[in-house]
């Protein structure tokens, strides 16, 4: 990407987006964890079909392992909702961020729809990276061809997961599901730059397995809940304490 | 339950427990979309709670594991798992590098448990 980029067209600004998505690092991320996420889907006896619309439409990587893991799991329905819910509340401050990004004087509010349902740990990144080179009146079209590129990388490699999961011999179909879990571990831990949140990593990692083994109701819940705003208080501590 | 019932459950459930509680804090962002910043301490705290929570999934996805995985031995998954957080940070913090390492060590460990 040059340090400015300015298309003759809405058009061409789309598909300058869409081929930024196609040849970045989030590319082999997506694919990845995509391929897992089939993986899982089949694991757990759901449509490759249901996968691509809860991509269309959910587009969150960890509230689509929720779901998918729950499904098989036979959790209560409250409960994959309320924790579909918390592991998305960081969508919140990433749109209050984006969109002053997006936005020009007279843009109204239905074009900024599109790039509030788009918006996604990986479109983030990527927006915030690209779109200062992007003269303002371009942006949106840019980013939702940027995003329309990793919603559909994503949505076909939860097909390829699906079927190679189906198709490979049992060793290697455990491979393909520890995919998943090692790149949101990976990611989250890269992610976590302060205290805190290398905390609230490890403190999930333990509550989440104390609390399975425990056969607690609710686990996901108290594990965020709990091992969050433990991290969230050692964090004010030790900024009141410097 | 009916057949037709049971086909479609997925989807519904999708829609009434993934999509909505999941899009409505987009919604909110584009409502809300000025007065708050990265720094308020209730976007910090509710930041924690989702990384608590999404490492708790991790956990359970490798801890307690179902299907082919759960077929490789625990200590082969937590084997995998450390090598290949060990690897990412000696990769300076690759999250390719380390997926890599963590996904052949685990193969090692179930080919060798295999044999």
């Amino acid at each position: 990407m040059p340090a400015s980029a300015t298309f003759p067209s809405a058009t061409a600004a789309f598909r300058g987006g869409l081929k930024s998505a196609l040849t970045s690092a989030f590319f082999l991320v997506l694919a990845g964890t995509y391929i897992g996420m089939g993986a899982l889907a089949h694991g757990f006896g759901l449509t490759p079909w249901w996968l691509a619309l809860s991509t269309v439409l959910v587009w969150a990587a960890p509230a689509q392992v929720i779901l998918i893991s729950s499904f098989g799991g036979g959790a209560p329905l409250i409960e994959v909702a309320l924790a579909v819910s918390l592991s998305a509340v960081r969508l919140f401050p990433m749109v209050v961020a984006l969109l002053p990004l997006l936005r020009v004087e007279d843009t109204r509010l239905r074009d900024l729809l599109l790039p509030t349902h788009f918006t996604s740990v990986s479109m983030w990144v990527e927006s915030f990276r690209l779109l200062p080179a992007v003269p303002r009146e371009q942006r949106i079209a840019f980013s939702n061809g940027l995003s329309v590129g990793y919603m559909g990388t994503a949505a076909a490699f939860g097909f390829v997961g699906y079927y190679l999961a189906a198709e490979l011999p049992p060793l290697l179909a455990g491979a393909l599901l520890f995919l998943t879990p090692m790149s949101f571990l990976m990611s989250t831990a890269r992610n976590a730059k302060a205290m805190m949140d290398q905390l609230a990593l490890v403190l999930g990692l333990v509550l989440g397995i104390f609390l399975t083994a425990a056969d607690v109701q609710l686990d996901l819940l108290w594990t965020g809940i709990g091992g969050g705003t433990l991290a969230y208080f050692a964090h004010r501590l030790r900024e009141a304490t410097a | 339950m009916t057949t037709a019932w049971t086909d479609l459950f997925p989807y519904v459930a999708l829609i009434l427990v993934g999509y909505l509680p999941n899009e409505m804090w987009r919604a909110l962002g584009l409502v809300l979309a000025r007065g708050l910043n990265e720094d308020s301490q209730i976007v910090v705290w509710s930041r924690a709670i989702a990384t608590a929570i999404l490492a708790g999934v991790i956990a359970k996805l490798i801890v307690f594991s179902g299907g082919a995985l759960g077929a490789i031995p625990l200590s082969a998954r937590i084997g995998a798992t450390v090598c290949g957080f060990l690897v990412f940070l000696a990769a300076k913090r690759s999250v390719f590098a380390g997926v890599l390492a963590g996904e052949g060590a685990l193969l090692l460990g179930g080919w060798l448990f295999g044999h």
